[in-house]
């Protein structure tokens, strides 16, 4: 393998133009993505950085930021741990891991594989490169910052004092540079060869072979193969990763593999839920509508029998009235008769009296 | 209107305008720095903490405490509670207001809030949990717009319009309760993506199940909450159906409450068990995440299910507050203070006086408007030309 001195197997011109029609890395599929191939990548040997941060200033001037109070040369900046901002791209901090000599680590956008940022992104300002780098297109972003929330290496910074035009800033892995065959700022300017830009499968042999050439030198391990589903900028430590500030408890799952399950549930309660919800005020109507039938037999069976009984006790009642009746008008007759027998009675016994005594008196007027 | 009949004979000098209108003042001017001078003039934001009380409390609680919307309409029309209708009109109101002003509050947040459209415009960002929360909010808040407008319409006079839109009153339940669903528990999914900087307590698989389940404790209790509120504040306004049935409301959401918590309870600690982080119980974030699972879950279960066995209704009243406590530690744990928790204190975020100030003043709004249309709209009432039309 025939190495230049910091781009390792680069081919002049061959990254093209084409960084700006990348495609989004698939989130929702969880078809597994390894990489386009072909795509750059930087590795980092923390074993060889001497804290010099040339590579900040570099990174400084090709991206036309604002210059720092302290300049470049100054490395008592080195005596406080800092992060990437909004006026630098990429930072280097000194670590003592115990029983050894000072340690620096670069840090910067690690241009994931699957990039959380691009995955989490509501408008797509995002992209993951066929090259290599994420780009970041200030002209449709909304300023969420959600970008911001899911990157689990804690890279982009905002531009929190501008009212009108506020932007993410990052580390675009000079993607400018790289479209016009020209190393990234920071590579070029590394004068230890900690840096080493190149094709990301290359550089993961590398550094395999790095590790492999050196027992007992390197951590084994390639921080970025896998971590967060693999990221462009590879690093390899003769110190564990922790002690240099970097994460290992990331996991190999990239951002929009973790999310693909939460996002497919998505039309299945689209498609469900007005299933399950109609069926339940189906029900309920269907309940109200039994209840009120029932009621309506129920009335109608208690009018039906509270007739019948009305009937029935009218019917009592009419016999029982008619044989009063009927009782009362025998007897009525029974009086009558016994009062016509009396009064004839009585009749016959004082009709004669009267009748002899007055005639007498009428037939002689 | 006769103002003097219905409003009660209180001068407009009372503590609460007094101290509403301090607010309303120090908000306006507060807006205005926030929108000449930019984010980081008046907010504390950082890069590490790049949402803070405004995404944390305006966005995440208030969307879950403007379930009730959801809740008490979907109890009465999809599950035959129809004992409950009086109270679907101002928890419709307290929904819509609720979330109207969280889009207010997006608006404050946004880097570039006229930007607002885009993702439907221009991005299309399928991928991200934040596409669907914002497309479910948009919706939803159209279709609450459409909930609650008969209670203008019938305010306006707009019969044919009113009943036009009572029609489709079960269609835009349903509606409501799907989009409900998918952005309630998309605002916890949107921590999936970030496994490394939530806590591992709170972080879990199950979170968008988490954030789906405790809306619907945030819903009943807000329901019971605003309701003992209004009760004092609004009596005057409140129709006979209304007031009639508020104990019997009461008494079945705090029922309710009581058993969603338990069961929120135990999917908590499924989430502990399927992350297998018992010894974390044992730090002081532990403790932390103890004292919410026993003091702002177990408890108010407890609470609820005593008030209503013993029909205590101050009791009731205790657990509505204590489970909306809950409601706000637990979005103020995944968005702020269990979000970068390994982080050293100096760079942790604590909001500025004029992000808490803003907050505020949003709650005020709130406050004021429901005020205004619960004096003027029939909203613990229902208009008396509509009476038996429901």
């Amino acid at each position: 393998m025939s190495l230049s001195r910091r781009s390792f197997l680069f081919g002049l011109g061959a990254a093209g133009t084409g960084l700006a029609v990348g495609k989004t890395a698939s989130a929702s599929t969880g078809k597994e993505f390894t990489g386009y191939p072909d795509s750059y990548g930087v590795l980092h040997d923390i074993s060889r950085c001497v804290g010099c941060r040339q590579c900040e200033g570099a990174c400084n001037t090709v991206n036309d930021l604002d210059a720092p109070e302290k300049p470049f040369t100054d490395t008592s900046v080195l005596d406080t741990k800092r992060r990437t901002g909004q006026e630098s791209f990429t930072v280097v901090n000194r670590f003592e891991p115990k029983g050894k000599r000072p340690h620096f680590a670069k840090i910067q956008c690690n241009h994931c594989q699957e990039p959380a940022c691009a995955s989490v992104c509501f408008v797509r300002a995002f992209k993951k490169s066929p090259e290599g780098p994420v780009v970041y297109n200030p002209d449709i972003c909304v300023g969420c910052r959600y970008c911001m929330v899911a990157c689990p290496f804690d890279v982009p910074a905002y531009e929190y004092d501008k009212a009108f035009s506020p932007r993410v800033r990052k580390c675009t892995m000079c993607a400018p540079r790289i479209a016009e065959g020209k190393l990234p700022g920071c590579v070029e300017a590394c004068p230890k060869e900690a840096l080493v830009f190149g094709k990301r499968d290359d550089l993961l042999a590398l550094a395999k072979e790095r590790i492999k050439k050196h027992p007992g030198r390197y951590i084994d391990h390639v921080y970025g193969e896998k971590e967060m589903g693999g990221t462009a900028w590879l690093y390899i430590s003769d110190v564990p990763f922790e002690e240099v500030g970097m994460r290992t408890d990331l996991g190999s799952k990239s951002a929009p593999a973790l999310t693909s399950g939460a996002l497919g549930v998505v039309p299945m309660v689209v498609g469900l839920w007005p299933v399950f919800l109609t069926g339940m005020y189906g029900m309920t109507k269907r309940r109200e509508k039994v209840a009120a039938q029932d009621q309506k037999v129920a009335v109608t069976a208690a009018v039906q029998e509270a007739e019948a009984k009305a009937a029935q006790e009218l019917e009592v009642c009419r016999a029982k009235a008619k044989t009063d009746q009927e009782k009362a008008l025998a007897k009525a007759d029974k009086e009558r008769e016994a009062a016509i027998a009396k009064a004839l009675e009585e009749a016959a016994t004082k009709e004669v009296p009267p009748e002899t005594d007055e005639t007498p008196h009428g037939e002689e007027a | 209107m006769n103002e003097q009949i219905m409003a009660p004979k209180k001068g407009l000098m009372t503590p609460f305008n007094i101290g509403a209108a301090i607010i309303v003042v120090a908000g306006i001017i507060i807006t205005i720095l926030r929108f000449t001078l930019g984010l980081g003039a008046v907010t504390n934001l950082s890069d590490y903490y790049p949402w803070g009380i405004w995404i944390g409390f305006d966005l995440m609680v208030g969307v879950a405490l403007a379930a009730g919307g959801y809740v008490t309409s979907s109890a009465c029309y999809l599950f035959g509670m129809k004992r409950y209708h009086a109270a679907v009109r101002p928890a419709i109101l307290t929904g819509f207001l609720g979330y109207f002003f969280v889009v207010v509050s997006l608006i404050y947040d946004l880097g570039r809030p006229w930007r607002l459209p885009y993702p439907f415009l221009l991005g299309w960002g399928t991928t991200s949990m934040l596409f669907e929360v914002a497309f479910c909010v948009a919706l939803y808040l159209t279709v609450l717009f459409l909930e609650f407008s008969p209670v203008a319409l019938e305010w306006l006079g707009l019969k044919k319009a009113r009943n036009l839109v009572h029609k489709l009153t079960i269609l835009l339940t349903i509606l409501g309760v799907v989009l409900s669903t998918l952005h309630q528990s998309s605002l916890g999914a949107l921590f999936i993506p970030a496994p490394s900087k939530l806590h591992p307590l709170w972080y879990s698989e199950y979170i968008a199940v988490f954030f789906f389940v405790s809306s619907i404790v945030a819903g009943l209790s807000m329901v019971i909450f605003e309701g003992a509120i209004s009760h004092k504040a609004l009596h005057h306004r409140m129709g006979k159906e209304y007031l009639e049935n508020h104990d019997d409301l009461t008494l079945g959401f705090a029922k309710a409450a009581s058993m969603v918590l338990a069961g929120y309870f135990t999917i908590k600690w499924v989430g502990v068990a399927a992350g297998n982080h018992w010894d974390l119980l044992a730090t002081g974030y532990g403790l932390w995440f103890l004292v919410e699972m026993f003091g702002f879950i177990a408890l108010p279960s407890v609470l609820y299910a005593v008030g209503v066995r013993e029909k205590k209704f101050g009791v009731i009243k205790i657990a509505a507050v204590i489970s909306v406590l809950g409601i706000i530690v637990n979005r103020l744990n995944v968005s702020i203070i269990c979000f970068n928790w390994y982080l050293p204190s100096a760079d942790r975020y604590v909001p500025s006086w004029m992000e808490v100030v803003i907050s505020l003043f949003m709650v005020t709004l709130i406050m004021l408007v429901f005020r205004f249309i619960a004096n003027r709209m029939p909203l613990f009432d229902t208009h008396p030309d509509y009476r038996d039309n429901h």
